[in-house]
């Protein structure tokens, strides 16, 4: 037994070694060294210097600016997303499958052309863009088309978290409810709902950390006004053109430090499911 | 509450669950429905339910037409073959669930939960998630949580169906006396004749979407109005074109009375039963049960020469298609006319 497993162990050793450092080394060289020089160019004037660069008042509106994406584009994704995995999951209509198609187009575009579609709608020479400006709504070059882009390109990650979770519990657990006199309401409060919320709750971080990060779709109808439609990934690329590298780093900073808060965040749901 | 159906029919597609089904339930009865896989016996539970619409027919709970109604305002508890249990709540909420969305009192809730956590034997459990429980114990809190509510109808799917035997055996008693303290009228599915038999006061014997035979274990048990409910109920062996139970089959070492010739091929013991295995002299071959002390009066052996005739007449012949091996029209029959 014992022999037999230091052979085992022995014979697995080297390729196990070699899988771990080129894994790690991978890893290393594509992210831990980038992010790791982000972080030393941010400090490398010291405390202060990065503090100043971080909170100039075009910084700060971008930060701003970032959040309210976030607490507008996630609240309303989540609450479509936990409808449409609902329909998807539990409900048989005609065009499902298209409905269910359309939720993956996000995915699938890229988000320049979503900006410039955005654009050929809502803008000044789009369908509406004309009434709208009658009735004094401003889509284009303005935070409301910004936040109208964020939630297109994140709109499926809830959806696709969600579903396989509501196929894998079934139906019993709802019929069951169903039966001791639970109304449909109460059955998706006290029943769906705490069954999917590990699945919820993991695409509302995906879909924080896409809004977070999202340029193409966003710069494409922001106009990239300066302390008016500028996000922090925004920012950071103006910054940067503009020669103003400390700018540029410290803001990159902050948004790597948002991420990384969406990403514990993930990783501590996924042990909790798990466990 | 008596439970009345009439003519119901589902079909999944092109598959027939159920066919023109027709059916009783007493006030207060336990009452099985007895079938193979696929012979519609669980679908004929959701209906009663609520949990599947009929394509036709009707289904009354207590006089009233229920058909339409949802499943909540029904008054039925259901207990699940896998228990479905609320994976995210202690026992205790489990129980406690079906009180709590009828928003009754806090103190209430909580006295009714301990009567039924001690009616079921898990006092101890409350806090305990359902993870953390036996197959035997979560079936046991799915019968409380049903319970808690008062239902006017008790339906159970194949509730042992995920037991091991030991847990099985115990259960069913358990719920024999839980039956006779409770005296909801139950309702519960099974693909085992002994379980059905051993449990319920009446038997609803399905096959094929459709109801053989209703009638009390030992009716149904002696005298089969069909072939398969024959074969489905009980050990079988052919003799003379009928269809006997072995231990009604008469072995002597006489010719007797109407007697056939037989050669024993095998006697096999098995305790308190003695088979013997024979070949008549048209070389068909058939089975007797006997008790020991008889096989050892005799001193049977293989080999030997022995004459069989049924005890009793056979209650069902033996017919290749079958047709002609129904007595007479179901009770389902009678019940829609």
């Amino acid at each position: 037994m014992g022999s037999s497993g230091n052979a085992v162990r022995s014979r697995f050793a080297l390729p196990k070694l070699t899988l771990r450092g080129l894994a790690l080394g991978y890893l290393t060289v594509l992210l831990v060294f980038p992010l790791g020089m982000v972080g030393y160019r941010t400090f490398e004037h010291g405390l202060d210097a990065a503090w100043n660069a971080a909170t100039t008042p075009d910084a700060v509106h971008a930060f701003w600016l970032t959040l309210l994406m976030v607490a507008v584009a996630v609240p309303l994704n989540t609450i479509f997303g936990v409808g449409a995995a609902l329909l998807i999951a539990r409900r048989e209509f005609r065009g499902k499958a298209l409905f269910n198609a359309a939720v993956d187009i996000p995915f699938a575009v890229s988000p320049v052309v979503v900006g410039l579609a955005l654009i050929l709608v809502y803008g000044q020479t789009g369908w509406f863009g004309n009434d709208l400006a009658d009735a004094g709504i401003q889509v284009i070059f303005n935070p409301l088309g910004m936040i109208i882009a964020s939630i297109f390109i994140s709109l499926p990650f809830v959806v696709r978290e969600t579903v396989p979770v509501l196929r894998e519990i079934g139906t019993e657990q709802e019929q069951a409810a169903d039966t001791l006199g639970a109304r449909p309401w109460q059955i998706f409060w006290r029943i769906t709902l705490p069954a999917i919320r590990w699945g919820v709750a993991y695409g509302v971080v995906l879909t924080t950390a896409r809004v977070l990060g999202e340029f193409g779709a966003v710069s494409v109808v922001s106009g990239k006004l300066v302390g008016k439609t500028e996000t922090l990934p925004l920012h950071v690329q103006a910054a940067f053109e503009d020669f103003n590298l400390a700018g540029a780093y410290s803001a990159a900073f902050v948004l790597a430090l948002m991420a990384l808060v969406a990403v514990v965040a993930m990783q501590r749901l996924r042990t909790r499911e798990i466990a | 509450m008596s439970i009345l159906v009439e003519n119901v029919s589902k079909s999944f597609g092109s598959f027939v669950a159920l066919d023109d089904v027709s059916l009783e339930v007493p006030d207060g009865s336990l009452t099985a429905l007895l079938g193979p896989s696929g012979s519609g016996k669980s679908t004929l539970l959701r209906v009663i339910a609520g949990l599947e619409e009929p394509d036709h027919g009707a289904v009354l709970i207590s006089g009233e037409d229920a058909t339409r109604l949802p499943v909540r305002r029904r008054g039925v508890g259901f207990v699940f073959q896998h228990y479905a249990a609320f994976k995210h709540m202690t026992v205790r909420d489990n129980v406690a669930f079906g009180l709590k969305v009828r928003r009754r009192q806090r103190a209430e809730i909580s006295a009714r939960v301990d009567e039924l956590l001690a009616l079921v034997h898990l006092e101890g459990f409350a806090d305990r998630y359902p993870s953390q429980l036996s197959g035997g114990q979560r079936q046991r809190m799915a019968l409380a949580r049903a319970l808690a509510v008062e239902p006017r109808v008790l339906l159970l799917d194949e509730p042992f169906g995920a037991l091991d035997a030991n847990v099985r055996a115990e259960l069913r008693a358990w719920l024999r006396r839980l039956h006779d303290d409770v005296h909801v009228t139950t309702i519960f599915v099974t693909h085992d004749q002994e379980e059905a038999m051993d449990v319920a006061e009446q038997v609803v014997v399905l096959n094929h979407a459709r109801v053989e035979q209703i009638g009390s274990p030992r009716e149904v048990y002696e005298r089969p109005r069909s072939e398969f409910v024959m074969r489905f109920v009980g050990p079988v062996t052919e003799i003379a074109d009928g269809l006997v139970r072995p231990h009604d089959i008469d072995v002597r070492l006489d010719p007797g009375d109407g007697g056939l010739e037989a050669m024993i091929e095998r006697v096999v013991h098995l305790g308190f039963e003695v088979r013997v295995e024979l070949t008549l002299a048209s070389d068909r071959r058939l089975w007797a049960q006997l008790t020991r002390a008889r096989a050892t009066e005799l001193e049977l052996e293989p080999g030997q020469i022995v004459w069989v005739r049924p005890d009793r007449a056979a209650p069902v012949s033996a017919d290749a298609n079958g047709s002609a091996a129904r007595p007479g029209v179901g009770v389902a029959g009678e019940l829609g006319d």
